[in-house]
């Protein structure tokens, strides 16, 4: 059965790209806006490019944050995307101090320079990705080798508390958690849908998730 | 461990088409942008760059269209650069789907072009081009107007002015080298590099595998060429080989 998925529009973000690179995975996607629209779909994609305060300031003004919870209660899948995968976490430390989704315990912290390492920030192009033992990962990363390229722009990144929903990690100064991935949740720091094949294989396992759960709950 | 180098070709848009040269003169058409986007993509390319020549305002709503045409069908960055004067032009580009911007003589004329652009969109997804030539004193002055217009700007003082504003990038481009294949400006990389903490693309005068190897060393985070990727002198792949034999971390 053709997944049904949503991708969340709050005003930020790259939505085009996302949506035309599901709908290259054989999924039927809409562009939806408003909390009420949630309910009507098997998987929520959260984009996301700009920064943590005003983004998740839109999402609670709008509602989003509790249809989202809603749907994260019934294990319907979920993806979130850079700033999107950011703002399940507890805080950033994005300008100042905010408080995030609280959907995933910890925090988004930013990039340090150790002393005398040039480092550059934003982090931002292609690095490559060590696949973790979680086997949610293994789902998330099925057919794809490890240590292959993404794409990323980003000068902040998550530190979960529970080390073991990390799904992949990337050496930028720190060995930092470039994506998650639990039961229903998958959320990931690099841009699948700017990472060429390696991205679109992530986002079509994705979409074969979305199906497969679709199946057994109908 | 640091990024790969990104290998970026960058195509000269006019009015919907590439064009061969920068030369407004005599352009010669080279083919749809959507179909040589593809190509590269698919020979391993790590971003592209779209260079809008259209000098009459009402095509580039052409550009619009190509660029939209682009994003749907190549899933890689893009940047987009030409005749972006404002924040709404900045805004129309990256609903198209592109993913940065690259501005060069309107960033002079009104650097707080550069500082709106990355408080509104993020200095990710701003690249500031600036075009290099070398002058009497041993040090680089910056030209516009795609290199017809001198400035009393300083190419080093200028890249970190930019980088201040909010600029995420430097598109560095040497007027020296440029056209000539005899390798980038090595000596105005490593300068520029040295006193920015942003990626420096790499742009004119490569002309040999050995060029981009000997750039990289310099410092450049990602290399930029148009014709030698036009005209089938040297291919993404072949480069990308090369760069890896030689110790370069490439994608």
């Amino acid at each position: 059965m053709t997944a049904k998925i949503a991708i969340i529009d709050y005003g930020m973000g790259n939505l085009r790209s996302v949506s035309k690179a599901i709908e290259l995975c054989k999924a039927y996607v809409d562009i939806i806006s408003e909390p009420e629209q949630v309910k009507n779909y098997n998987a929520v994609v959260l984009p996301g490019v700009g920064s943590f305060a005003p983004a998740i300031k839109i999402i609670k003004d709008k509602g989003l944050d509790i249809a989202i919870k809603k749907h994260l209660e019934q294990k319907k899948m979920f993806l979130g995307i850079c700033l999107g995968f950011q703002l399940l976490f507890s805080k950033s430390y994005e300008e100042g101090l905010y408080e995030g989704l609280d959907i995933i315990k910890g925090s988004v912290e930013k990039f340090i320079p150790k002393p005398d390492e040039k480092l550059i920030i934003p982090h931002i192009g292609w690095n490559t990705i060590n696949i973790s033992e979680n086997i949610y990962a293994k789902q998330m990363y099925r057919g794809i080798n490890n240590n292959e390229f993404v794409y990323f722009v980003h000068s902040f990144y998550c530190k979960p508390e529970d080390k073991k929903i990390i799904a992949t990690e990337t050496n930028y100064s720190v060995d930092f958690c470039s994506s998650i991935a639990t039961e229903n949740i998958w959320g990931c720091q690099f841009h699948p849908e700017k990472s060429s094949n390696i991205g679109i294989a992530i986002l079509k396992n994705f979409v074969s998730k979305c199906e497969d759960l679709n199946a057994c709950c109908n | 461990m640091p990024v790969a180098i990104r290998v970026i070709p960058c195509l000269d848009v006019n009015a919907g088409r590439v064009v061969k040269g920068t030369n407004f003169i005599d352009l010669r058409d080279a083919g749809d942008p959507v179909e040589i986007a593809k190509r590269y993509n698919t020979e391993g390319a790590d971003e592209l760059v779209f260079l809008d020549i259209t000098a009459s305002s009402d095509k580039r709503e052409i550009t619009l269209d190509v660029v939209k045409k682009t994003a749907e069908q190549v899933f890689i960055p893009l940047t987009v650069g030409g005749g972006i004067r404002t924040i709404d032009d900045i805004r129309k580009l990256l609903k198209a789907g592109a993913d940065k911007i690259s501005i060069n003589t309107s960033a002079v004329e009104n650097p707080q072009l550069i500082s709106d652009g990355s408080k509104k969109f993020g200095s990710q997804c701003i690249v500031v081009a600036i075009d290099a030539k070398r002058n009497t004193a041993g040090s680089w002055t910056v030209y516009t107007h795609g290199g017809r217009t001198e400035t009393k700007l300083d190419v080093i003082e200028w890249a970190k002015k930019c980088v201040e504003l909010g600029a995420g990038e430097i598109l560095l481009t040497s007027m020296d080298k440029d056209g000539t294949k005899d390798g980038y400006d090595l000596e105005l990389t490593e300068h520029v590099t040295n006193a920015v903490n942003v990626p420096v693309i790499a742009s004119g005068g490569a002309g040999k595998k050995e060029h981009f190897v000997d750039v990289c060393k310099k410092g450049a985070s990602a290399v930029l060429a148009a014709s030698l990727f036009h005209f089938k002198e040297l291919s993404i792949h072949d480069l990308k080989s090369y760069m890896k034999e030689n110790s370069i971390k490439v994608r």
